[in-house]
């Protein structure tokens, strides 16, 4: 049937015109190069998965599948010393880190947008500055300033975290704020709801998206962060570090157990693509507008 | 205090406001970005163990010690080496994906969707991944390479990527690119959308074919999101610590370890020479830093 129908579509196409045949072969062919592009993005993380769900006796045999797929990787990951202390310490070091700096950003970035004062600039300079510097540059002063401290790691990592991702916050909401117009808020006021009220029922659900975004980015980079957290969390029961650290234990020193390592990595990575896929788009301008302005 | 003025009293609070809201932000860099570097310089003049025990001011010893390792100068090239290919390659990478993410074509959501998984990954964990790809008995790497015939004997010498320091760090930079290629190949996105459609249209009347005007009307719009895209790659990549901790934790010897990793491993034997490396590489990244603005800006000025 389909042999004898399939000739017929193509001549009508070529009868319309002939220029304008060539135009879904082009698009096909971009579509084609994207797919496969995507798929080489996507092929590490699916080899995670091939790999959490193979058996264990079959982690040493040199073959690309494996001969059927367990999830009994998955399920022995909460026993003992289990998986489930790591990922609460890094949800209260990713959420801890998140709250600070939503606190500490949103004032300083709304009062940045709206008003022009003596040393604004020297402000906006210092927080375009910390974005420069990652941690790894300075980890030794880190290690030392914290350790003298006395600070629980936990509370450490909280504070560091929240430290190193301020500069994104403040340049987001910064950005956020200043494409509010004054008047709206001015507005507002006048029509009763006082300058707290027009904040809090005009201004922040206007930046809602930015203030998501500060969030989203704030905690994922927190979550995965991790040199800070190995070298503050050095000595701690498994328990209390950090997932990333704590999925390293998995590789011992004469072998590596690469089946339940690959299942705590997929635990950790596929809440966090998630994440990320909502706020994609607005994450570039606010890495950007900083260097820009 | 009744008798001081009104408006003098008001004037004094009002410089005081703007701390009130910036002072949260302020105190919070200053602690954990600003302090810490007063403390590694500090650190840098002691004698501290790896244990972390001030044994005393210890001069510039520290420094005078770590240009004398043997490893000190390699290590420096290989950085150097190590965040140009990087980035470079990223940037270039980058500009030919952006340009097929920006053509429109069914699916085309999904397809930049699967493109940011590297990004919102973990790092360490993208790298483990290839670490056990690359396993020479049993990896998938090797095991496909098998298949085609380019690895001869699966656990062979010529299996051990990660063995070699030359293939070592070919792999790892590639790993360092592909984890760089979302965010560079978003930036340059984000830059195409920003040019007009009318821009085209006024090079296609002039006759520029594609690829001419590519380079005639696109690259030069794009310049902006290159130079922002670079920058911060640049910073990213100097930094970049967990694919070569994990993958070869700098080894053999230190002969694939970069100034981050070399600084990590001093400070478990040495935390005041480990300290006086951070110095270095902080000078390093700002030198990196001022340089590309100034070669930027003075080849701006040559082209007007």
């Amino acid at each position: 049937v389909i042999t004898t129908t399939e000739p017929a579509p193509r001549i009508a196409a070529r009868a319309r015109s002939a220029p304008r045949a060539r135009r879904p072969l082009r698009t096909w062919l971009f579509a084609g190069a994207a797919y496969l592009v995507a798929l080489i993005f996507l092929l590490p993380y699916l080899e995670m998965l091939v790999m959490a769900g193979r058996p264990n006796n079959e982690l040493g045999k040199p073959t690309i599948f494996p001969s059927h797929f367990t999830f009994s990787n998955f399920t022995t990951l909460w026993s003992g010393d289990g998986l489930g202390g790591s990922i609460g310490t890094s949800l209260q070091i990713a959420a801890g880190a998140t709250v600070i700096v939503l606190l500490v950003a949103l004032p300083a970035a709304y009062y940045t947008a709206r008003r022009k004062f003596r040393g604004r600039t020297a402000f906006l300079l210092l927080v375009l500055a910390t974005q420069m510097f990652q941690p790894a540059a300075m980890l030794v002063g880190i290690q030392r300033e914290f350790i003298n401290f006395g600070l629980p790691p936990t509370l450490s990592l909280i504070v560091v975290n929240a430290g190193f991702n301020l500069a994104f916050a403040v340049w987001i909401l910064n950005a956020f704020f200043s494409s509010i117009p004054v008047e709206l808020e001015e507005a507002a006021m006048v029509e009763g709801l006082g300058r707290v009220g027009a904040l809090l029922r005009i201004t922040l659900p206007l930046a809602a998206p930015g203030i998501v975004t500060a969030l989203i980015f704030t905690f994922i980079a927190a979550w995965n962060e991790f040199l800070v957290a190995l070298t503050l969390s050095l000595g701690q029961s498994p328990s209390q570090q950090p997932l990333p650290v704590a999925i390293n234990n998995y590789i011992g020193q004469y072998s590596v157990d690469w089946g339940h390592l690959f299942a705590a990595g997929l635990v950790a990575t596929v809440p966090v693509i998630i994440l990320f896929a909502f706020i994609e788009r607005r994450v570039v301008s606010g890495l950007t507008a900083g260097a820009v302005k | 205090m009744v008798s001081m003025p009104a408006a003098l009293r008001r004037l004094k609070l009002g410089r005081l406001v703007p701390l009130l809201w910036l002072g949260p932000a302020i105190a919070l860099i200053g602690v954990v970005v600003l302090w810490p570097v007063v403390v590694m310089v500090q650190s840098s003049f002691q004698q501290i163990g790896g244990e972390g025990f001030v044994a005393g001011y210890n001069g510039t010893k520290n420094y005078t010690r770590l240009f004398d390792q043997p490893d000190f100068i390699p290590v420096l090239l290989r950085t150097l080496i190590w965040v140009v290919v990087v980035v470079a390659v990223t940037v270039l990478i980058s500009l030919a994906l952006a340009q097929l993410f920006h053509q429109r074509f069914p699916g085309r959501r999904v397809a930049r969707w699967a493109l940011i998984i590297p990004w919102a990954a973990s790092v360490m964990m993208t790298a483990l991944i290839f670490k056990w790809a690359l396993d020479p008995n049993v990896g998938v790497i090797n095991v496909i390479l098998h298949h085609l015939g380019v690895v001869r004997q699966l656990g062979s010498s010529q299996a051990d990527w990660l063995g070699n320091p030359t293939s070592a760090l070919a792999w790892m930079m590639g790993v360092a690119i592909f984890v760089s290629l979302p965010f560079t190949t978003y930036a340059i996105l984000s830059g195409l959308q920003g040019i007009p459609g009318d821009v085209y249209e006024a090079a296609s009347i002039d006759g520029a074919t594609s690829w001419k005007g590519y380079l005639a009307v696109t690259l030069p719009l794009l310049r902006p999101a290159i130079l922002v895209a670079t920058l911060i790659n640049v910073i990213n990549v100097f930094n970049s610590f967990p694919i070569i901790w994990e993958m070869t934790r700098g080894g053999p010897g230190y002969e694939t370890a970069t100034s981050t990793i070399y600084m990590v491993e001093l400070k478990q034997g040495n935390v005041g020479q480990s300290a006086s490396m951070s110095v270095i590489n902080f000078l390093l990244v700002i030198v990196i830093v001022l340089v590309y603005l100034s070669t930027t800006r003075w080849k701006e000025q040559v082209d007007q």
